[in-house]
């Protein structure tokens, strides 16, 4: 894979082929067995329409098994066809033609095709929809099917990252002319057929003979999802062999998994982080110096440990995470200095600062402790932080963007463009640090539609570092996914992180042992 | 018999009413919880425009009295409405078919939580008052002793924590029942019992102290009557006595308080169902109360009322024909 260069992998798509030789695990993988998986983030309001989906056990069910979306994400982060099997942009990556794979069929027996892929997205655009994918269908200008494989989409701006874009988990594909029924049914193209769906209880699906991805993946006969949001419930499942594997594991009781013998703990760090966003157009945080003193005031590594218990990484105030492309990992990492934060505040005309920090456990598991060890490793500093343990109902409305220092989760995005276009581009509605920066805005807009992977890798490098030493928001630590599997399934060396369980694709590319 | 009738009318009347109290008080009490559907559900997405948007769409935006009077008016006509989740996810499509009504949503969660309370039933009732019976003939015994101290430990535990004992022994170490019961349409009835036994056995647990200590204190009541001496002078069997002699006139006590356990099944059941993942009412009420989705929580607490109501009714309509002065009086 590292002979491909992210450019040629990005105007061509033909890598598709090539990765899935380089990146074939060495284990046997065995067709057959069944797979049963306890998962949460289900609900009695569940259906197969993609633009519902938000949580684990629909994403798992809809992208992981029934359905397909034009591109996918490789467990190492690369991009894969998947209903597409080729793509190519015009030098200012505003035309996108997608070459479609040919013979596919849903499960109905209907033929894939370019009517298919328009309709499913028109969906998203669709008058009153609230798709969550709808920014992303609403920047394409004009769908036009040239061949019966082939569509071109325009773009009303260049777009770089398009491709990766249509791998969002939203973006089904459903049979053009017969989507309600796909909808009510689950008809896709997927590696697994609907046998039994019952919103907020379970889903089973049997493997699809003839699945245009043969052998090399989807290796169970059948699967079964069954909804426990109840994490104690879940772990017990898996720990009496009633599940194969669980998403989400409570921290606190991992010790217990470890110890069985027949089960082992997965442990991926991907993009989702922790911050305390600052407004950087409201005194004092509209000094730079007073934002480099609490950068310096806060105990990174001290989080990681006591909030996270360890299952996380220390971040570095930028909001792009190891599953990111073009994650700078070489940047400086901050750390706790007391001293360096006193130095800032002299710098800034300041002997000691006294501010408020809103929190609460709605923000994300353990805010309001991790604000009083910020308070506590600030106070060395010279900073008093007074700690506001705000409301959890109605944190997001009444706090978050509202007051100008607070406690805030990210999920994280897939692609750079997508996350700082969510919460760092200039006049974003969720800009929650009110971040405008020249640099940083022009350099956004240049990476936005620049093909060039080398001078996409600068630009984006050069932004996290802006937003490292001088951006609003502190980003002391990026959470990781645990997950767990018993050994009756065997799963590949390098596990997605993008999203939890193999980016939701367990059923497509784990099997049994 | 009018008699009988006339009671059961009053009662039902009486029932109705109650049911609106309750109807009220839900209502007023699921509004007073802070935060609403829309902030719920949108979490981090809470902006003032998307939450007004769903606050529109959903009718949240009227006053109270008016989405109050708007639902009764339904319920009336036997319209409970859609759920919130279901009407915000339809949504979603910008259509409203597909829009599960609150009746269709409960409907299958209800059959689930009624087969629980009855496989309990089956198990409970017959247990408690047979335990009752034996303690009462064998009273200050042993094993009248192990029992009272074994039916008392289990009803001041929590369930959570008989829950996880149970799963503990018979589902861990001793691997003989499963401890998820996600029982579904469709799955063979011997299996669905399988799978529920261990919730069953914990509900069995909570309520078999009341009925067997009812059981108990009614007969020793009894035992104390002359005609329960004649019976013995007679020389009877003291299980002879118990059984045809003092049972028959304990009844209307142990029918009132199995009767009030059988309602605890249904509108108890939150907390074990959640514990074995049981898709019955409870895990749905718990689900719609985190996100503020008040037609279910309406509709589920209405059940649960109505459960109460009848039962207890149900109960003094036993105690009724089971005696024969108040069947027949003067």
């Amino acid at each position: 894979m590292n002979g491909i260069s992210r450019r040629g992998l990005l105007k061509t798509g033909v890598a598709a082929g090539v990765l899935g030789l380089s990146g074939m695990p060495l284990r046997a993988q065995t067709r057959g067995g069944k797979f049963t998986a306890g998962l949460n983030g289900a609900n009695t309001s569940d259906s197969w329409d993609g633009r519902t989906h938000a949580d684990m056990f629909m994403i798992g069910a809809g992208m992981g098994a029934v359905f397909d979306c034009l591109t996918e994400n490789g467990a190492d982060g690369s991009l894969k066809g998947e209903l597409a099997e080729s793509w190519e942009a015009s030098p200012d990556a505003k035309v996108w033609t997608f070459n479609l794979r040919q013979g596919v069929t849903f499960h109905n027996g209907k033929s894939f095709g370019a009517d298919d892929v328009i309709e499913s997205l028109q969906l998203h655009v669709a008058e009153g929809s609230k798709s969550g994918a709808q920014p992303i269908v609403s920047a394409i200008t004009e769908m036009k099917k040239i061949t019966e494989h082939q569509v071109q989409f325009t773009l009303a701006s260049g777009n770089a990252d398009f491709p990766y874009l249509m791998s969002d988990y939203h973006l089904l594909i459903y049979p053009a002319g017969q989507i309600e029924e796909a909808i009510a049914k689950g008809i896709g193209t997927g590696l697994y057929e609907v046998v039994a769906f019952d919103p907020g209880v379970r889903f089973v699906g049997k493997r699809y003979e003839n699945h245009y991805k043969g052998d090399s993946a989807g290796f169970f006969d059948e699967i079964e999802y069954i909804a426990i949001n109840d994490n104690t419930a879940r772990m017990n499942a898996l720990l009496t062999g009633q599940v194969d594997a669980i998403n989400r594991i409570d921290f606190k009781g991992e010790a217990l998994l470890n110890a069985n013998p027949a089960v082992r703990v997965q442990e991926v760090t991907g993009n989702q982080h922790y911050t305390f966003p600052m407004h950087t157009n409201t005194a004092p945080f509209d000094d730079v110096n007073v934002r480099q003193a609490l950068k310096y005031g806060i105990n990174r590594q001290e989080m990681v440990d006591k909030i996270l218990l360890g299952h996380g990484q220390v971040g570095n105030d930028s909001p792009i995470g190891p599953a990111n492309q073009y994650y700078n990992a070489d940047m400086e990492q901050l750390a706790y200095d007391p001293d360096k934060a006193k130095f800032h505040l002299q710098q800034a005309g300041l002997d000691s600062l006294s501010i408020d920090l809103s929190a609460s456990n709605a923000a994300f598991e353990g805010a309001v402790d991790a604000a009083q060890l910020f308070q506590a490793s600030a106070s060395a500093g010279g900073i008093n932080i007074n700690v506001v343990q705000e409301p959890a109902d109605g944190y997001w409305s009444n706090v978050w963007l509202k007051k100008p220092f607070c406690a805030c989760y990210w999920s994280g995005r897939a692609t750079e463009d997508w996350m700082f276009s969510s919460a760092y581009e200039s006049g974003a509605p969720w800009n929650d640090t009110k971040w405008e920066n020249a640099r940083f805005q022009e350099l956004l807009i240049a990476a936005r539609a620049e093909l060039d992977s080398d001078t996409r890798r600068d630009q984006y490098g050069e932004m996290q570092q802006i937003l490292s030493t001088e951006g609003g928001a502190l980003v002391p630590m990026f959470a990781n996914y645990v997950q767990a599997v018993n050994n009756r399934i065997a799963s590949p060396d390098v596990v997605g992180n993008l999203w939890q369980m193999d980016n939701c694709r367990m059923a497509e590319r784990w099997w049994g042992a | 018999m009018d008699n009988v009738l006339k009671i059961i009318m009053q009662r039902l009347a009486l029932g109705l009413l109650t049911l609106l109290i309750v109807s009220v008080v839900i209502f007023v009490a699921v509004n007073m919880l802070p935060g609403d559907f829309a902030q719920a559900i949108l979490g981090q997405g809470a902006t003032e425009e998307s939450v007004a948007a769903i606050r529109r769409d959903l009718g949240l935006d009227q006053p109270m009295i008016t989405r109050y009077f708007d639902w009764l008016g339904g319920v009336v006509q036997g319209d409970f409405g859609a759920s919130f989740a279901s009407a915000n996810a339809a949504s979603f499509s910008g259509t409203t078919s597909g829009v599960k009504t609150v009746a269709q949503q409960i409907g299958p969660r209800f059959a689930n939580t009624m087969f629980l309370a009855a496989v309990t039933a089956v198990i409970a009732v017959p247990l408690a008052v047979t335990l009752g019976i034996l303690a009462a003939l064998y009273r200050n015994s042993v094993f009248d002793r192990a029992a009272n101290i074994f039916t008392l430990t289990s009803i001041s535990s929590p369930e959570f924590f008989l829950a996880y004992v149970l799963i503990l022994f018979l589902a861990v170490l001793n691997p003989i029942f499963p401890s998820l019961s996600n029982i579904y349409d469709g799955m063979a009835f011997s299996e669905r019992l399988n799978k529920s036994m261990l919730p069953a056995l914990v509900l069995t647990l909570v309520v078999t102290a009341h009925m067997m200590r009812m059981t108990r204190a009614a007969i020793i009541n009894l035992l104390a009557s002359p005609y329960i001496e004649m019976a013995r002078l007679k020389g009877m069997s003291p299980m002879r006595v118990i059984v045809k002699h003092a049972l028959p006139n304990a009844l209307a006590p142990i029918i009132n308080v199995v009767a009030l356990n059988l309602a605890y099944l249904i509108t108890g059941v939150v907390v074990v169902e959640v514990v074995f993942v049981y898709p019955g009412i409870g895990q749905l009420f718990v689900d719609s109360v985190k996100t503020r989705d008040i037609p279910v929580v309406q509709a589920c607490c209405l059940i649960f009322a109505a459960a109460y109501i009848l039962l207890n009714l149900t109960a003094d309509i036993m105690s009724i024909l089971s005696n024969p002065r108040l069947r027949h009086p003067k």
